[in-house]
């Protein structure tokens, strides 16, 4: 897909944002999706291909259902990262009490 | 997709200072301690972070060049038992006024020692909040590229 401006990619961007919303309350298919939103079934199954890529959307077959569901493999590699990040703050930040408790007291003043 | 599908980070730590002490060096003094890896000023050498001891506070982190990395904000300000930060670097680690995780710390008196426990939360904002935010859309590494490339400082 190629966008001839940045206000056409402003727009597909705030597109996929709202599918996302969608598929937060529930799985959907793509019919249900583009249900009152104000762009084709193509349009959506193309949003949707460029979310599957970005792994925040995942599809599976449900009986005759085909539908899309929120992917959370992506969310949960950043929460992993974030997770790594903060151990090594509060590490740090464990260390610096200790560091400062070990000097040595200041003399008294004269 | 509730939004307990994607739990908050949890971490607690027991330093070895009263909490009063342990607030004040937590925000105050935050560049005492932050890793000097942890910058997230496109890797300029840090002269300091400053947390503006109110709600509504600034969170920044500035370069010895002088410029300023925004991270958040203070929502909660209750010396010395709790902090809450707006964390307002999305997936990209861009500052945006208009995204918002909260990290919650707690400091809970532990004997002569203090229970430090973290909560970042609100992580499934992510998704949504990367596809308003960012350009260039089609690429097919998207954002998960970026965390990659942004990781490979840290690793």
């Amino acid at each position: 897909m190629a966008y001839p401006n940045a206000e056409l990619l402003a727009l597909a961007n705030e597109t996929r944002a709202t599918i996302l919303e969608r598929l937060e309350k529930g799985p959907l298919t793509v019919g249900e999706i583009a249900a009152g939103l104000p762009v084709s079934r193509p349009a959506v199954s193309q949003h949707l291909r460029v979310l599957e890529a970005a792994k925040l959307v995942k599809e599976e077959y449900r009986g005759t259902r085909h539908i899309y569901q929120i992917d959370t493999t992506g969310l949960l590699v950043m929460r992993a990262w974030l997770d790594r990040f903060w151990t090594r703050s509060l590490d740090a930040f464990a260390q610096e009490i200790d560091r400062q408790n070990q000097q040595p007291p200041a003399p008294p003043s004269p | 997709m509730t939004p307990s599908a994607i739990p908050p980070v949890r971490k607690s730590i027991r330093v070895n200072a009263a909490s009063a002490r342990a607030f004040e060096l937590f925000t105050l003094g935050m560049h005492r301690w932050w890793p000097a890896a942890h910058t997230l000023n496109q890797g300029k050498p840090r002269e300091t972070i400053v947390v503006e001891p109110r709600v509504g506070g600034r969170w920044y982190e500035r370069a010895t060049d002088g410029t300023i990395c925004e991270w958040g904000n203070v929502i909660l300000w209750e010396p010395p038992l709790r902090v809450v930060y707006a964390w307002r670097l999305d997936g990209s680690w861009t500052y945006d006024p208009n995204f918002l995780t909260e990290v919650e710390i707690r400091f809970t008196p532990d004997g002569d020692g203090t229970l430090v426990s973290l909560e970042h939360r609100n992580l499934e904002r992510y998704g949504v909040h990367l596809e308003r935010a960012r350009a260039g859309l089609d690429s097919e590494d998207g954002w998960m590229g970026g965390l990659r490339l942004f990781a490979a400082q840290f690793e």
